[in-house]
């Protein structure tokens, strides 16, 4: 147990193996071995080789990009709806920071199907919202919420959205305020301050809540399904139906792994530049 | 300028914190509601009638009887592994540290729906029939990254001469780790236990894959949507939200008690 205090000797060269051996080795059999029976799978169909990959593209071309493009926009909503609400509670709550913290994860407490429910409960037709928007001119008669490409990216904005504050929170919160103090006795305004002191000292943070919001809101498939209709359809739903219902394996895991393809491509051109340190 | 730029910023901070709390507002109001039909979704009138008997729905209750199952045996497994690979990472530096840390962050930034296919193409591959084994190996498997990196977070920079300091007073290695690494560690590991829980409670896309005929609590919400959403689902969410908030107070106070308490008792060493 006690590592350091006896350096060299052989059991303590052991014990970081024997440490990590039992949660690693569930991992490896759980979650390196399935990617690569994933691989087979994909490559096993009836007419063999890259046709499910063939299929997978010219069939479902079309639900990766709305995936992308949902998920892109989900996050940029993100971004602009949680950098002013961090920056809030790092710099101006004072006592309630804490507070504030706790209501950004308090959705995290309630299960996560229900809350898109509830958003259903909300966006419905006849529903709050609706009546709003018409009362406001913003919705034509027989306008709906639900079902809409709005309330899909709306969903997926609101499910991830504690995953984009915290990590800005936790790198504005790092910063040190006499640098901002510095920027201002130096006669810069406080727009200046913020723009080359504050915003690339918060950048790791932006970096990472991105991708946390990206990868889930990539892949997921409930808030097309509850909020949205068959035309907005996402690749997790169409993932889920072959998987599941249709039972076109080859195809089924050829689409995951272009997913899983493409997204890991990205994270590890992010870890090379940030070091995968700051992920977590 | 700076002034409205200064409202402009509060005003989204607000706005923000609404959006945040809405549904959850919709989630508690609802399960008041005494629905006109079998489904929950248009509010008709108050009624106590779901909260007096929230277990009317036998399968509802069954669900909600089997995630508490699984969160309770995936999280007493995924705590004690993710817990060792955290004490390995900040206590000793070694040849292959680099791979166990890409292998705790990949799980995470892998979509939850190819970690639930491919856990199923290799259930598929080796015959194995889904349900309740296999749903608890696929939520120990996604917890265990989170964990350690729960664990590791609050650990570091811990000042670790006192395991040290013990063994030159004639500890044995057994007696260090039970009297001073673990109520070290505590507050860490209790921190990533109460996450991995709530993880496992919460979790649908993986265990829909991997469920077989089981239905845990998120299944059955989600099937719910075709034959009846009775206002028991929502009394029940918003139980889970009650426990969690009790849960996560109880412990914030433990941990600044402990934290005075270790305060008064380390310094005289230092």
């Amino acid at each position: 147990m006690a590592g350091t205090a006896s350096g060299g000797s052989r059991r303590s060269r052991l014990a970081p193996y024997l440490l990590v051996a039992p949660g690693m080795l569930w991992l490896v059999v759980f979650f390196v071995i399935p990617t690569i029976t994933l691989a087979q799978t994909s490559l096993s169909g009836p007419e063999g080789g890259w046709t499910a990959y063939h299929r997978a593209l010219t069939n479902y071309g079309v639900h990766f990009f709305r995936s992308f493009r949902y998920a892109l926009a989900a996050t940029l909503i993100a971004l602009a709806m949680g950098y002013p609400l961090a920056y809030f509670i790092a710099f101006r709550s004072g006592k309630l920071k804490n507070l504030l913290l706790g209501l950004v994860v308090l959705p995290f407490f309630t299960t996560f199907l229900v809350r898109t429910f509830a958003w259903k409960t909300i966006l419905n037709d006849g529903g709050p919202a609706v009546w709003l928007l018409h009362s406001l001119r913003l919705l034509g008669d027989g306008g709906r919420l639900l079902d809409t490409t709005i309330a899909v990216v709306g969903g997926l904005t609101y499910n991830f959205l504690p995953f984009m504050i915290l990590p800005i929170y936790v790198s504005l919160e790092k910063i040190d305020r006499r640098l901002v103090e510095a920027a201002e006795d130096l006669y810069s305004t406080p727009m200046a301050a913020f723009r080359k002191v504050v915003l690339p000292l918060s950048l790791p943070g932006v970096f990472a809540g991105s991708l946390l919001t990206f990868i889930p809101a990539m892949g997921d498939f409930i808030n097309a399904q509850l909020l949205g209709s068959p035309n907005q359809q996402m690749i997790g739903t169409v993932i889920q139906n072959q998987f599941l219902e249709v039972r076109d394996y080859p195809l089924a895991a050829s689409l995951s792994f272009v997913l899983m393809a493409v997204i890991t491509i990205g994270v590890l051109a992010y870890a090379r530049v940030l070091g995968t340190e700051d992920l977590a | 300028m700076r002034k409205l730029s200064r409202w402009l910023m509060d005003g989204v901070a607000v706005f923000v914190l609404a959006y945040l709390f809405l549904p959850i507002f919709v989630i508690v109001l609802y399960s008041f509601n005494k629905p006109a039909g079998k489904f929950n979704f248009v509010w008709k009138a108050f009624s106590l009638d779901a909260w007096k008997n929230p277990f009317a729905y036998e399968a509802l209750y069954e669900s909600m009887k089997l995630s508490l199952r699984v969160a309770a045996l995936s999280t007493a497994v995924a705590t004690v592994f993710g817990t060792l690979i955290a004490l390995a990472l900040t206590r000793y530096r070694f040849r292959g540290s680099g791979v166990v840390n890409l292998l705790l962050v990949l799980p995470l930034t892998t979509p939850e729906v190819v970690l639930g296919s491919s856990l199923l193409s290799l259930f598929l591959d080796i015959n194995t029939r889904t349900g309740f084994g296999t749903i608890v190996i696929a939520h120990i498997m996604f917890s265990v990254s989170y964990v350690a990196l729960t664990v590791r977070a609050r650990i570091r920079g811990f000042d670790w001469t006192l395991e040290e300091a013990a063994m030159d007073l004639g500890a044995t290695p057994f007696r260090v780790f039970f009297k001073v690494t673990l109520p070290i560690i505590a507050p860490g590991i209790v921190a990533a236990a109460m996450l991995a829980f709530a993880l496992s409670l919460d979790d649908f896309i993986i265990t829909l894959f991997n469920a077989g005929n089981r239905i845990t609590y998120p299944l059955y919400v989600y099937g719910a949507r075709r034959a009846a959403f009775p206002p028991q689902i929502n009394v029940l969410a918003t139980a889970i939200l009650l426990v969690s908030l009790l849960a996560l107070g109880a412990t914030v106070l433990w941990q600044h008690r402990t934290l005075r308490q270790r305060g008064m008792a380390v310094t005289p060493l230092a």
